[in-house]
């Protein structure tokens, strides 16, 4: 304000300011608010109604009571603690193999490090549906692969074949490890190049004074990747509360897998005693932002204090 | 002393190697077993010791797969027109010879990967611009909203998004997919932080020289942020042609699927024809595959961007 003396041109080149600062906004706000932000409104607004599928039904107005209904469905607490059985193994997990594979290969050539790269982001790119129907192909009860080599005629590790996702004891642990090859891929990538871009210098002086490799790596190193990490968290955690496609052609929710995800779209457009309740589900979605919205600002806040 | 440690260290390294050599085997493994079962006999598909190499080639699958011709290869629809017209559907201006269902799921996929990508990539581009270099009213807080909107989990909103859908007359349309897709706003983001570095004086001196805003933008602007563009371009394309649940819950009609979509209904319909799901994954993974492998240097230049003061 204090740079422009004259406050006639100012106020001008102000307004000028502001009508080409809309109108190169507005091809993206059409689509932002039209397609995000008005549905953001409707589900936390249907959340506190008992809007059903069809419109036909009138649409009132109920409160908390979804969710006071929530916290009593025994099916929805058991999708929450599976939730957050998922998140908490594969967000730890992801950042620090993630972070292993990063510090072991970015030291080497051009060409290796990006074929390395590539293969490990291959499964994302892959898409989650091809590779979710040749997992449960490997996972299969009879003719998978996983039976086969870890049976008696491979490594004799079991006795007889396990219904792999059929089976409460491990279908979570291997919808976890499908996870896990798919969402490593972007982590790597930026633990990459956040080793590559660590500040020499620091690394240089630090072994000049006798720090071992390990110091070096937690003392200077790790720092500087604080902000990386934050990030990888925080879209870790997003994306692991999100897993839906692997449950639904999986398990389809059985087996002891079904999660919040799941369970909304299950309420919304699957045959229960209620079926099409979009109030239930909204209010379902509405919880999930929550927690995912908690956990990020807790991420934010833990980094911020360090 | 240090001796020790060095040889030390050269053993740890050369296991970490080994490991990560075998890591990324197991991670090659399944794109592997999708490509060999797509062109492997059922019998061999469905043998308890596996057939890790195939006894005798088979294109059975991807005759069964292209088999039946089911739709036509494109419908030229005009969008919303169903709101109008006297008996509900919409207004159809011209449809392609039949062609096999799978290969309709292509055209549908590639045409909606496309859209996707260049009108993010227009909205995105002068949204961020703007976000970066003007100085409106309003500026901050919009930003934090985007900000916002991105931690959020996208998927919360799909049901609200299919009702909207339903009122616009949009639902089993292929646009039902794409619109929202643009509306995220990862890519006016990434614009943002790019435009950041387009320096102050050449919008100035373009000022000066009299070209108005959107010259400026087309003829200055442009030009500085292409990197970002590439980046943009290769990332929505990828995560529009990969996002299932989206797809899932817009659209209805058989003709109107995507591949992944597609793939998975075939799951649901016959899970015992492993040799047919298999050849339907490797239609709708490998042009991705393909996409990736020719643009990757953009698409980890996007993934990087993204997190600078992320």
């Amino acid at each position: 304000m204090a740079r422009n003396a004259n406050p006639t041109v100012s106020r001008a080149l102000r307004r000028h300011e502001n009508v080409s600062g809309y109108l190169f906004m507005l091809p993206s706000l059409i689509f932002f608010v039209g397609f995000v932000i008005i549905p953001m409104v409707i589900c936390i607004f249907t959340s506190f109604t008992d809007s059903m599928m069809n419109n036909t039904n009138p649409v009132h107005f109920v409160g908390l009571g979804n969710f006071k209904k929530l916290f009593q469905d025994q099916k929805f607490l058991e999708a929450l603690r599976n939730t957050f059985v998922i998140v908490l193994v594969s967000v730890p997990v992801t950042c620090a193999f993630s972070l292993w594979v990063a510090s072991s290969i970015y030291k080497m050539g051009n060409v290796l490090l990006s074929a390395f790269r590539c293969i490990f982001y291959l499964p994302v790119v892959t898409g989650s549906v091809a590779v979710t129907v040749v997992w449960k192909w490997m996972f299969n009860n009879y003719y998978g692969v996983f039976n086969y080599v870890l049976g008696s005629e491979g490594l004799g590790l079991i006795e007889k074949n396990i219904n792999w996702l059929g089976d409460s004891r491990f279908a979570l642990g291997c919808i976890i490890l499908i996870l896990l090859t798919t969402s490593v891929g972007q982590p790597i990538v930026l633990y990459v190049s956040a080793l590559g871009n660590v500040d020499q210098t620091l690394v240089e002086a630090a072994k000049v004074d006798g720090a071992t490799n390990f110091q070096v790596f937690w003392r200077v190193k790790w720092p500087q990747m604080l902000p990386t990490t934050l990030y990888i968290l925080v879209i870790t955690t997003i994306n692991s509360f999100q897993c839906f496609a692997l449950i639904q052609l999986l398990t389809s929710g059985g087996s002891g897998t079904n999660t919040v995800m799941y369970y909304i779209y299950y309420t919304a457009f699957k045959l229960t005693s209620t079926p099409g309740h979009f109030g239930y589900a909204n209010a379902m979605g509405v919880i999930l932002a929550i927690f995912i919205g908690a956990l990020s600002a807790l991420q934010f806040w833990a980094a911020k204090e360090k | 002393m240090n001796k020790i440690g060095s040889t030390r260290s050269k053993v740890y390294r050369a296991v970490c190697m080994v490991i990560i050599i075998l890591l990324a085997l197991l991670f090659l493994f399944p794109l592997y077993w999708i490509v060999i079962g797509a062109f492997k006999t059922q019998q061999d598909n469905y043998s308890i010791t596996p057939v890790w190499w195939p006894s005798e080639w088979s294109t059975a699958n991807w005759e069964k797969l292209f088999s039946r011709r089911s739709a036509p290869l494109f419908d030229l629809i005009v969008p919303f027109s169903r709101n109008f017209t006297q008996d509900g559907k919409d207004l159809v201006l011209a449809s392609g010879p039949v062609v096999p269902g799978a290969i309709r799921w292509l055209v549908n996929t590639v045409f909606m990967a496309v859209m996707a990508m260049i009108l993010t990539c227009i909205t995105a581009s002068l949204a961020g611009y703007a976000l970066a270099k003007k100085r409106f009213v309003g500026r901050g807080i919009l930003f934090s909203l985007i900000v916002c909107a991105m931690a959020l989990p996208k998927q919360v909103i799909l049901i609200p998004l299919l009702r909207e859908m339903n009122a616009l007359g949009l639902i089993d349309n292929i646009w039902a997919v794409i619109f929202p897709t643009v509306g995220w706003p990862f890519g006016v983001f990434l614009m943002k932080q790019f435009s950041e570095s387009i320096p102050g004086e050449v919008l100035e001196s373009a000022r000066i020289d009299g070209a108005s805003e959107l010259r400026t933008f087309t003829t200055v602007v442009c030009p500085i942020i292409k990197p970002a563009f590439g980046a943009l371009a290769i990332f929505t394309f990828i995560n529009s042609w990969n996002d299932y649940f989206m797809q899932l819950v817009m659209l209805s009609s058989n003709f109107n699927y995507t591949l992944p979509l597609g793939i998975a209904t075939m799951q649901g319909e016959n899970s015992v024809d492993t040799g047919l799901l298999m050849a339907g994954a490797a239609l709708a993974a490998l042009p991705i595959i393909i996409v990736f492998l020719i643009f990757q240097k953009y698409f980890t230049k996007g993934i990087t961007m993204g997190a600078v003061k992320g």
